[in-house]
């Protein structure tokens, strides 16, 4: 299993051009990250639901994926609830806890915000292969090739780097090594992948170089990445869940603005 | 995605494909911070067309000539040129893309994640237009025999596959000159066997020019028509055709590691000095597995059903097909890994437990950061402690940088020498002993990562040896290697296994089994 392991599915959302999720994905957290009010999340969140189906992910491999937000947004909540902005009727007061009327709205809103922000991107993502997103990076943002290709190549040592970290474990306990403190083993093995990854990396580069890269020619792409009107469909859906988000909770007198 | 096809237009575009020529002037090349030069006064010509096998001592700089060709040793910040190196008349920087390289690693080549895309990787940075790479991609891959799917994951690819793609990649770029720097160094047979032949297909179709460095004559002699063999330093020793050149030097290039067909690195001599009856006394059972299962991520078990006993005075080699988990399996026997099933015992004899047989010692104390091991070893060597497994059973990787954990080749062999908290004079006399019989005395002050590749594995070999292991584990201890190190290697373990070491080598090398090894144990055969 690597990490740049192509990401394939039937689905349609499979075949979007990962530049548009990452601009639906950013729009949409632009647009929710002005105000801290439950309507706009709430609204995001129904909104969003309605959407997920047609995001490629079967139920399993959706909450897989979305394990770390289901997990992170309670316990959010839960802080925000003990510890949150004292406001209204207050429940309960022990030592530095206070729970009351508003830590309670902050509570929910703070869950239904990180569930609103956080499920979109996380699903948007998971269809992304890492290479179609640098193809789309460099051919449709333009980002220089050199960066986005050098960087598409390392991530690829990614996984070489864990093999190597097991590797390396292994070796330390055959020299007798591995019976020391396990931060001091920590660091020693650290630096030793260091190394190993500095000769793995100057290698990669050099067959790079060896394959005409980082030449003076004008380089061509292989494949296009295409931005056309099902991305700007993708992207405009982002936007416009964001904006009646926010419309909604102005409409509802709910907004409270992060900033003034 | 397009699929090339390859029909007359294929014949059309080859034809207007010119060889380059190869031309050293006085060449020298000393690497940055380094005071000896990695080659000197070469002069050279190799005609377009031509087909060589570059021969040359470890050290000779042959890699070091491959990277200035292909324009790829850097500018002056990593090292100082002389004289002058031609690529069809221009300096070899200016040719980038004319020239293609295939080099010895197979992980560090491969690009990106699919085989479509790594092939069309050179195209793209030369700047062919897009409805021109893909053609090229479908006839490079067919012309190096590989039929993959475009979009086939590179990780999923075997070491020869992957040599092959690289191989493949280079000649989509349509290069006056390839050039092959040990491409088979780190396959199996059967992976050298399969880059060899698709280098030879691409030779007969292709009019370019092919340099290719190896060890290995056999594998190569009908595929060249020139052989040049380099001097350490830098002049040329010898040069002509093959058939002149190993008759009339091949007793020369034998004893300086070159493989010459027909030649026995051993010069006739058997690996081990005892004879068999000589030996019956010594093979005291050590270590025994019985339907033994093993594992390298826990739930996956990739061998099983294996029985095996590990005697002192005898050799084991492991063999069997790529992925039958012939390493994983050493790794265990080792000590290094817990087994998945079946049991895995060190007899009295090899552990030194007064008690074998009863309950395994359990940990006395548990420390925050500290491994729950046995502290006197029982039975199952993975419960060993990483200490106790040193004078018990030493392995040897198949990379020897992963074992490196110092500076200094002194270093390297003290470690473990450290770790037994033997006295100072112990571990100095340890030292010289072992590192004059594997000839590292001149290199241990030098740091391990720069050694070459063969000075490199007899490291890893004197680092496991100077512990003095009852069993010594290696997974393939001969890949790559040149005649004169396996030579040396094999007849050490000869040594090993006189003096009563068991020995457990994970291998593919039929020499290296004939000349040792006391039992095959074929893992995953069908």
């Amino acid at each position: 299993m690597s990490i740049l392991t192509p990401v394939r599915g039937t689905a349609r959302i499979y075949t979007v051009n990962p530049v548009a999720k990452l601009a639906a994905a950013l729009l949409l957290s632009g647009f929710l990250i002005v105000t801290i009010d439950w309507v706009s999340a709430a609204v995001a969140l129904v909104l969003e639901s309605l959407l997920f189906a047609k995001a490629g992910l079967d139920g399993r491999a959706f909450f897989r994926r979305t394990a770390a937000i289901w997990i992170a947004a309670p316990l959010a909540g839960l802080t925000t609830l003990l510890y949150g902005v004292q406001d209204g009727r207050t429940y309960l007061e022990l030592w530095l806890i206070h729970i009351s009327d508003g830590s309670i709205v902050l509570a929910i809103a703070t869950v239904l915000r990180i569930l609103a922000i956080g499920l979109p991107a996380v699903v948007l993502f998971a269809t992304i292969d890492p290479t179609d997103l640098a193809d789309g990076l460099a051919q449709v943002w333009h980002l220089p090739s050199r960066f986005v290709l050098g960087a598409l190549a390392g991530l690829r040592l990614i996984s070489l780097f864990l093999d190597d970290w097991r590797q390396l474990e292994l070796a330390r306990r055959a020299r007798g090594l591995g019976d020391t403190g396990r931060v001091r083993r920590f660091a020693g093995q650290a630096f030793a992948l260091l190394v190993l990854s500095l000769r793995r990396g100057s290698k990669l580069a050099t067959a790079m170089e060896a394959r005409g890269f980082g030449g003076s020619t004008p380089r061509t792409w292989a494949r296009e990445s295409v931005f056309g009107s099902r991305e700007w469909l993708l992207v405009a859906i982002g936007a416009s869940i964001g904006a009646v988000s926010l419309g909604a909770s102005i409409a509802t007198g709910a907004v409270r603005f992060v900033v003034g | 995605m397009p699929i090339g096809t390859h029909g007359d237009g294929t014949a059309a575009a080859r034809d207007d494909r010119a060889a380059a020529g190869l031309r050293a002037e006085n060449w020298g090349w000393r690497h940055a911070g380094r005071s000896s030069w990695a080659l000197r006064g070469l002069d050279l010509v190799i005609e377009p067309g031509e087909r060589v096998l570059l021969l040359g001592a470890s050290g000779a700089g042959k890699s070091t000539l491959m990277h200035a060709f292909a324009g790829v040793l850097g500018g002056a910040d990593e090292g100082e040129e002389e004289g002058e190196l031609l690529v069809a008349g221009r300096r070899p920087e200016e040719t980038r893309g004319r020239v293609g390289l295939v080099l010895q690693d197979p992980d560090s080549q491969i690009v990106l994640a699919r085989v479509g895309d790594d092939v069309a990787f050179g195209c793209e940075n030369l700047g062919v237009p897009r409805d021109e790479i893909w053609p090229r991609v479908g006839e490079a891959l067919a012309e190096v025999g590989l039929d993959l799917a475009l979009d086939r994951p590179t990780s999923a690819l075997s070491g020869g596959q992957k040599q092959r793609v690289a191989l493949a990649g280079v000649i989509a770029m349509r290069p006056d000159v390839v050039l092959l720097d040990e491409p088979t160094a780190n396959l199996d047979p059967a992976g050298v066997v399969e880059v060899r032949d698709a280098v030879a297909g691409v030779v007969r179709a292709s009019n370019a020019t092919f340099v290719v460095i190896e060890h290995r004559v056999d594998v190569w002699i009908d595929v060249v028509d020139r052989v040049i063999v380099l001097e350490p330093g830098g002049g040329v020793l010898a040069d002509g055709d093959p058939a002149t050149v190993l008759r009339e030097r091949g007793a020369e290039l034998a004893a300086g590691g070159v493989w010459v067909p027909g030649a026995d690195p051993l010069g006739g001599r058997p690996a081990r000095g005892q004879t068999v009856s000589e030996r019956a006394g010594t093979h005291l059972l050590l270590l025994e597995a019985a339907a033994l299962a093993v594992e390298r991520v826990p739930g996956t078990v990739v061998a099983d059903d294996i029985d095996v006993g590990i005697r002192a005075g005898a050799a084991t080699a492991v063999t069997g097909p790529n992925g039958a988990g012939k390493s994983t399996l050493a790794l265990t026997l080792a000590g290094l890994i817990p087994r998945a099933g079946g049991t895995l015992m060190a007899t009295p004899e090899l552990s030194g437990a007064e008690s074998a047989g009863g309950a395994p010692t359990r940990p006395r104390l548990l420390r925050l950061g500290t491994r729950r091991h046995d502290v006197t070893p029982g039975a199952d060597p993975a419960r060993w402690a990483s200490r106790a497994l040193l004078t018990r059973i030493g392995t040897v990787f198949q990379d020897p940088e992963h074992q490196f954990v110092s500076g200094t080749v002194r270093g390297e062999l003290e470690v473990s020498l450290k770790a037994l908290r033997l006295a100072p004079e112990e571990i100095a006399a340890r030292v010289a002993e072992v590192s004059g019989r594997l000839r590292l005395e001149q290199l241990l002050d030098a740091n391990p990562y720069t050694l070459s590749g063969g000075e490199k594995r007899r490291l890893s070999v004197a680092s496991a040896l100077v512990a003095r292991p009852r069993i010594l584990v290696l997974d393939e201890p001969t890949f790559g290697q040149d005649s004169r190190t396996w030579a040396e290697l094999v007849r050490l373990l000869g040594e090993q296994l006189d003096r009563g070491t068991a020995v457990v080598a994970v291998t593919h090398d039929r020499a290296f089994i004939e000349a040792l090894a006391g039992q095959v144990l074929e893992v995953g055969a069908p």
